[in-house]
């Protein structure tokens, strides 16, 4: 199964729930195509939860790694939410716990984007 | 797609196009001896996801989608060793040229991540040159230490 994303607004942060795998391929393809869109119409402040994926490879993380710095330059912020053991491994491997802002309650999340 | 399952016990052997599909195909195959060993879900998630990425570097960047090239894969097994061989027929890299993922200048960088992950995943890891060309790595996960 590939990733399915789904974006709802919490006041003025857009939270993205990510469902799946983010892998080389559609999963990737996929999650790069939301975040591009999503600040291509303005959302600057963006909530990824990560809470249902099950797997992120070397391109998904990739591909996390762009849309932050896509984000960024915009004058956007991108924030995680609810990582996974497996998730949180990765970035701490890859040392990028330490490039992004994790949470893991959606409320104090939102809160910390004012 | 070429495949001999070898008369011995726990060995897999199969040359694989080069294709994302093959991806899929090997982390099956592999996860599949894998199991037969007892690793729990920890650990084979991290051989799939080594297997996955050994994969994605050798139809890649290795044979670089290139029909005429194939990925050969080895599995075997002992009681407590798990082994896995991929080998590519591409160009071939210098390892000790590629960048330092962990390094503060590479951490944004969009990839080069792959070798780390395998590295921090496997028990044993070994890259070499294979003749007349290619790549092959080969990685070795212990049942006695799944955790």
């Amino acid at each position: 199964m590939s990733v399915k994303l789904t974006t709802r607004q919490v006041g003025d942060v857009t939270v993205i729930d990510a469902v799946g795998r983010i892998t080389l391929g559609e999963g990737a393809s996929t999650f790069r195509d939301k975040v591009r869109e999503l600040v291509g119409s303005g959302n600057k402040k963006l909530l990824l939860n990560l809470g249902e994926v099950s797997y992120i490879d070397s391109s998904g993380i990739g591909e996390m790694v762009s849309g932050f710095t896509t984000v960024t330059n915009q004058g956007g912020v991108v924030k995680l939410l609810n990582l996974t053991k497996r998730v949180k491994d990765l970035l701490q491997i890859t040392k990028l716990y330490t490039v992004f802002e994790v949470f893991e309650d959606e409320a104090t999340a939102v809160r910390s984007f004012a | 797609m070429a495949e001999r399952e070898a008369a011995e016990a726990g060995t897999v052997e199969k040359l694989l196009d080069s294709t994302l599909e093959s991806v899929d195909t090997a982390e099956e195959d592999v996860l599949a001896e894998a199991q037969k060993l007892g690793f729990d879900e920890d650990d084979l998630h991290r051989i799939g996801m080594s297997v996955r990425e050994c994969m994605v570097n050798a139809v890649v960047h290795g044979n670089r989608y290139n029909a005429r090239k194939k990925v050969r894969l080895f599995v075997s097994h002992a009681p407590d060793r798990l082994e896995v061989v991929i080998g590519d027929e591409g160009e071939g890299f210098d390892m000790n040229n590629l960048p330092d993922p962990l390094a503060d200048e590479n951490l944004m960088r969009h990839s080069g991540r792959g070798l780390l992950l395998i590295q921090a995943f496997m028990d044993e890891f070994q890259i070499r040159n294979r003749e007349p060309k290619g790549t092959e790595v080969k990685m070795v996960k212990y049942a006695a230490k799944a955790t």
